[in-house]
């Protein structure tokens, strides 16, 4: 079932037009860079995009940046929330289950390939980025560093430890200034890659939930979506401090905390145990919901 | 095959299905009837695990259903009300999806078990098209072949002939016709009365979620004991068969004799010239006009009042209109029932 549902998703049109669009916003952001050489000055605008001038080797951090917000999120919620009641609304729901094809099955299968399209489009707008960097913001420039630091505005502030205003020194250089090796960066680079393909299986788990209720694959994506966005809205609000701790999108950005020398791992692991809450818990209420369900579409 | 006891669905306050107790038994050619909102779609998905009964039990192939239905649907090959298909993907690849989705799907016979169910169907000679250009005749064979993929010992066809065109219904009926021949047990639920009269050995009726009919066909369809004559000289015909003559329209008599052979011999015997003499039997539709009330898509007559406005006439006056679609649309199949061959011209 897996194997199926893996081919139903490499065969869609939807999903390699979707990962294209998460590629070329990095693409046309470093086009104009590179064009007007005019990158966010440091501290504001998008992480990392102040230093890729400097280094288009760290170009890949800065995409993952951009798409992150709201690209990768939309596709995710689109995907998810399209698992059971797209097939719900093309009738295949029925004769899979009828063929037979467990309901728990289905669930699982689902979440796998809604993860596997995440870590798809992850490794997708990293390599091409990787390439745009290089190609078209050239490689490591360290002579001409000179005060390339890393916007600290979105980086979580109650860490204790310095964000903004950092130093680029030579080479690839860490948000906390230390020089990084070539390996070292690849480690990161695929570390963030894992943590921000798992902060997506939260927004994943609430559309499939969401798609077990509804017939409308717009419906979930659109309801998921509307609670990622009420999430972003008392993230920063700082009345809601209370419950900011287990908010699905409060740990989203702690992947910038690989680039840090040393990693500064509290918020990525809060970040991954949240996660791992939300898989749990929406699973659990989707796996209710659709087992005990009568399937009348 | 199939039983069910006392089998009731409600959702919400409507009951959609009312203490049905049905039986399919090995080898049956069953078709289940009755009006639009009558409960069959929802008895068949109960059937199939899709939809749980409030109360009551289903066993379908031995297993209890929905517990054991992981263990009775490899064996089933369903349609369940329109067909349906990931519209991007070819229909040989839906097949192949399906087939590799769920458990009894052998990877090395698969590609063989494919092309044999879409030959079945007659679309053996299908191309890489994908579903979504198909038409609606296509969709429904290509719905077909898939309950055929894994060669099973039952099927359950909601409406297998939905959107065929006749030659389309009459290569379906002859393909279930004949894997029943090889022991397929066929349940099929339909509207169409001319198809099940023609395809189905026993039937049920659903009114309002009740089973209110449940026999053979052939049974159903015993003789009335009234022959129907045509004749160029009905006054010679009246008057040899004084006193029998029930009613008469024309040069269409309806006559009350047990017996047709006797009749005809005594006409021929007078000089009367006979162009047909049909035992009458009772329509299908009339079997089921009698026993169903107004369907769920009709408005404007109490559900409770059996029949409706369009309760059929009791037989001795229909007899004198004797165009019955039902049985008229329909060429005579040999298996309606044992004495088939009979109940038609003998002119």
């Amino acid at each position: 079932m897996i194997a199926v549902e893996l081919f139903k998703l490499v065969r869609r049109v939807r999903t390699w037009f979707s990962i294209a669009l998460m590629c070329a916003l990095p693409l046309v952001v470093a086009i104009f860079i590179a064009v007007t050489h005019l990158a966010p000055p440091p501290g504001q605008g998008s992480a990392f995009l102040s230093a890729v001038l400097d280094d288009g080797q760290l170009y890949p951090a800065a995409a993952l940046a951009l798409v992150l917000p709201v690209f990768l999120p939309v596709a995710v919620a689109v995907v998810a929330g399209d698992s059971i009641a797209g097939e719900a609304s093309t009738g295949t729901l029925r004769y899979l289950l009828a063929r037979p094809v467990g309901r728990t099955r289905l669930l699982v299968a689902k979440l796998i390939s809604v993860t596997t399209f995440t870590l798809l489009a992850v490794i997708a707008v990293t390599v091409t980025s990787y390439a745009t960097g290089v190609l078209i913001l050239g490689p490591s420039r360290a002579a001409a560093v000179g005060g390339g630091g890393i916007s600290g505005s979105i980086a979580p502030g109650d860490n204790g430890l310095p964000t903004a205003g950092l130093q680029a020194g030579a080479g690839i250089t860490s948000l906390s200034g230390a020089p990084l090796t070539t390996l070292e960066l690849v480690e990161r680079v695929l570390g963030a890659m894992a943590f921000i393909t798992v902060s997506m299986l939260g927004v994943a788990a609430i559309a499939i939930f969401l798609s077990t209720l509804t017939d409308s694959a717009l419906g979930a994506a659109l309801g998921a979506l509307a609670t990622l966005v009420a999430s972003e809205v008392l993230v920063t609000l700082n009345a809601a401090s209370v419950v900011q701790p287990y908010l699905p999108t409060r740990y989203w950005l702690a992947w910038i905390d690989f680039f840090r020398q040393p990693i500064f791992w509290r918020d990525i692991q809060r970040g991954f145990g949240i996660q791992a809450v939300y898989v749990v818990v929406f699973l659990a209420a989707a796996w209710a919901n659709f087992a005990t369900r009568d399937v009348t579409s | 095959m199939i039983t069910t006891r006392d089998l009731t669905k409600r959702f919400g306050n409507v009951e959609a299905v009312r203490e049905v107790s049905l039986d399919v038994r090995e080898g049956d050619r069953y078709g289940l009837l009755g009006p639009n909102g009558s409960g069959k779609s929802t008895l068949v998905r109960m059937l199939l695990g899709l939809v749980y009964a409030t109360s009551g039990e289903i066993s379908v192939l031995g297993h209890r259903i929905p517990r054991q239905a992981s263990r009775a649907l490899p064996e089933i090959g369903a349609l369940i009300e329109e067909p349906a298909a990931y519209p991007h993907l070819s229909g040989r690849a839906n097949l192949r999806l399906l087939d590799a989705a769920g458990p009894h799907g052998a990877r090395r016979t698969r590609r063989r078990r494919v092309d044999d169910a879409l030959e079945q169907v007659g679309l053996a000679g299908i191309d890489r098209r994908p579903v979504r250009a198909y038409s609606l005749g296509m969709r429904q064979r290509l719905g077909l072949a898939a309950a055929l993929v894994r060669r099973p010992r039952l099927l359950i066809l909601d409406e297998p002939t939905n959107g065929l065109d006749p030659r389309g219904i009459r290569d379906i009926r002859d393909l279930l016709v004949g894997l029943n021949d090889e022991g397929v047990t066929v349940f099929l639920s339909s509207h169409l009365l001319p198809e099940v009269s023609a395809l189905c050995t026993r039937i049920g009726v659903l009114d309002s979620g009740m089973l209110v009919l449940q026999d053979q066909l052939a049974s159903l369809q015993q003789p009335t004991g009234r022959v129907l004559i045509s004749t160029d000289d009905p006054e010679r015909a009246v008057a040899t068969l004084d006193g029998l003559v029930e009613h008469r329209d024309g040069a269409d008599l309806v006559v009350r004799s047990p017996d047709p052979a006797e009749l005809n011999a005594r006409l021929v015997g007078a000089g009367v010239p006979v162009r047909s003499l049909v035992v009458q039997r009772r329509s299908l539709e009339e079997i089921v006009l009698d026993v169903t009330g107004t369907g769920s898509d009709q408005f404007g007559v109490p559900a409770s009042e059996p029949g409706g406005t369009v309760k059929a006439e009791p037989p001795p006056s229909a007899g004198g209109a004797p165009a019955r679609p039902a049985d008229a649309a329909l060429p005579a199949s040999a298996d309606a029932g044992p004495p088939a061959s009979e109940d038609r011209e003998i002119s």
